[in-house]
């Protein structure tokens, strides 16, 4: 074990699986020199080389596509977009080309790439550098949506993603970069995907968070605590596959459910949760699905404002209570 | 042009065609659905540069597809079974005429979005230097597409990488039912080139010797480390955008003279006026086109319809 940053974790990552595979390259913006703005590429270029690290033009659309037909190609692309936000500009080839060839094409093709890089609040970039885009890629079929919440998910998690024969959306936060946490030495260290985690046991409420809100489901859980309200708290590490049955046995135990995330709450990845739960367990249910997320409006810049927005802790906690009737 | 070549491409554009003519008849007979977008006319384009290309070479292709799977090596009655949603198809139904893909070929696939394969060519290309192979690619697409970003996205990305990449463009004339003229700013496509430091020449799209000088410049270049080359292929559609188009944008008489100018019989009267090939030859080449193509349509007509049960197989690979 060592004690790494999550960017740290992300980085040497890459670089494992960079020794561990002639095949996988990665290429982004300011990649090379600068090893991204967040540092997730430092130092990548001196042990491997301009050609395995490539820095790209600022084109989102067709380098995440030249990442879709190397990937076809037999290559293992990881491809960095500097915010996730920048998704958007590469929708087609995400969407209409990464999701869509193996099906499309009778099965025969396989598109092993990896597009990551960050998202959210926590450094006033405003409306088109702090959304969090999760959720719509859960909509689309034929990608893979991974969301790592700490240093050791996140190497473990992108170690399955890289290794992935699919096309893997891997969201990072930026607020959770210089958070730091022990990660396995082992370049064999793997996170399945597919696997909910019990972040804390609880049984009288549970919470389902990813990515920054689960230390404020956790926050939200221990003020709970305090108070006599024993929380479970969930984080499903990949949206895509979904781990369902982990949060609706959790639900069979607390009878209540409550999702949060940073995502925009009408159509979140919540809403999808809650309803899947809803159907699978209806009659334990003993209050109905809370949903929180950010309110449906543009992440504004101003630090007030953008907490506005955003559920805060004692919105958890107000809702878990609101759960139990209290 | 070698003669063995020269009659291979001369068999590819009868073969392309009996495969376009017998899809029409198929759908006015209602035996397929969906889009069927037609290479009429513009044969001697896919025939020629795939005539260069082994089957470790990639292309990718367009919603106007066909021509490009058959002449990159896709036999005519599993692309029939697929424009007919067989599961004896290339994409076992699943992607019908816009979407035919052979990775075994060298094929990365037709794309309907317009403009959408040619990054994902430029990925093959970038797979193939970065693997050390002596290979390169060619990204079909048309004058529609030229206007689009992704396309000028590509054209830069391919020279700033050298890339071993062919841009080729089929310019024949309207993007539905708008001329080029009304959508692209400049006359000739391959002006563009420049802009992205590679060469462009626009060559007959009509004219096998033409494009087949241009693309041993451009496969020359592209094997030599020395990156893409730019080629537009000025041709013409004879029949609508789809089945079923109107036509309302153009006049009958400027489709006979297109006509008048087929890439078939020009390349059949250069065969002949050359001396490569006896009249006898060419008449058992198009004779064997249209019996393998009888015989594909049997195969496609009396394949199985894919099995419904099986339709979320291959969502994602399993492994």
């Amino acid at each position: 074990m060592s004690i790494k940053t999550y960017a740290v974790a992300i980085r040497d990552t890459i670089a494992q699986e960079m020794r561990h595979d002639d095949k996988v390259f990665i290429m982004g913006e300011d990649i090379e020199v600068l090893g991204g703005i967040f540092g997730c590429t430092r130092d990548l270029a001196k042990e491997f080389g301009t050609e395995r690290v490539r820095n790209t033009p600022i084109t989102e659309a067709t380098f995440v596509g030249a990442g879709v037909g190397a990937a076809t190609a037999g290559m293992r692309p990881i491809v960095e977009l500097m915010y996730m936000d920048f998704t958007y500009v590469a929708m087609d080839q995400i969407l209409n080309q990464a999701a869509k060839i193996r099906y499309m094409f009778g099965g025969k093709a396989k598109v092993p790439l990896v597009i990551r890089g960050q998202q959210g609040i926590g450094r006033g970039n405003a409306g088109q550098h702090s959304q969090s885009v999760e959720s719509l890629f859960m909509h689309i079929p034929g990608i893979k949506v991974a969301c790592p919440s700490t240093p050791a998910e996140a190497a473990g998690l992108l170690r399955t993603a890289i290794r992935d024969d699919n096309p893997v959306l891997f969201f990072e936060h930026k607020a959770l970069y210089s958070t730091k946490g022990e990660v396995p030495d082992d370049p064999e260290f793997a996170i399945p995907f597919g696997k909910a985690v019990i972040k804390k046991e609880g049984k009288d409420v549970t919470i389902v968070a990813n990515l920054l809100y689960v230390s404020k489901a956790l926050e939200a859980a221990a003020i709970l605590e305090k108070e006599g309200i024993s929380a479970e708290v969930i984080d499903p590490l990949t949206l895509v596959p979904l781990d369902i049955d982990t949060i609706v046995k959790s639900v069979q135990k607390t009878g209540r459910l409550i999702t949060v995330h940073e995502a925009h709450r009408e159509g979140g990845w919540g809403a999808e949760i809650a309803a899947q739960v809803t159907e699978k367990a209806f009659r334990y249910l003993d209050s109905p699905p809370i949903r929180l997320g950010a309110k449906q409006c543009t992440l504004p810049f101003n630090l007030g404002l953008e907490n506005a927005v955003v559920p805060q802790v004692d919105q958890i906690v107000q809702a878990a209570k609101q759960s139990l009737y209290r | 042009m070698d003669r063995e070549r020269a009659l291979h491409i001369y068999a590819t554009m009868n073969r392309i065609r009996k495969f376009e003519e017998k899809a029409v008849q198929l759908f006015e007979a209602n035996k397929l659905r969906g889009s069927v977008h037609l290479y009429i006319g513009e044969e001697a384009i896919a025939a020629t540069v795939c005539s260069q290309m082994t089957d470790q070479d990639y292309i990718t292709s367009t919603h106007r597809g066909h021509g490009h799977a058959i002449a990159k090596g896709a036999t005519l009655d599993r692309a029939l079974a697929e424009l007919m949603g067989k599961a004896t198809g290339y994409c076992k139904g699943r992607g019908g005429s816009m979407h035919i893909a052979d990775l075994e070929k060298g094929n990365l696939g037709a794309n309907a979005i317009v403009g959408g394969g040619v990054p994902i060519a430029v990925g093959g290309a970038l797979a193939q230097k970065m693997k050390g192979e002596k290979q390169f690619t060619v990204s079909f697409f048309g004058d529609g597409a030229s206007n689009q970003g992704t396309v000028h996205e590509s054209m830069n990305l391919a020279s700033l990488w050298k890339l071993p990449i062919i841009f080729i463009c089929e310019n024949n004339g309207f993007g539905i039912s708008v001329p080029t003229w009304q959508s692209t700013s400049v006359k000739d496509v391959s002006v563009r080139a420049a802009g992205y430091n590679m060469p462009g020449e626009t060559v007959d799209g009509n004219d096998v010797m033409a494009i087949d000088a241009a693309v041993e410049r451009a496969k020359t270049r592209a094997l030599n480390g020395e990156g893409p080359s730019f080629i537009e292929c000025k041709t013409y559609r004879w029949k609508g955008h789809w089945t079923g188009d109107p036509e309302t944008y153009r006049t009958r008489e400027e489709v006979a003279s297109w006509m008048e100018r087929c890439p078939i019989k020009a390349f059949r009267a250069y065969l002949l006026k050359n001396g490569i090939a006896q009249e006898k030859e060419l008449d058992d080449i198009e004779n064997a086109a249209t019996a393998e193509m009888e015989a594909a349509t049997e195969f496609a007509l009396n394949s199985p319809e894919p099995d419904p049960a099986q339709v979320m197989d291959d969502v994602f690979f399993v492994g």
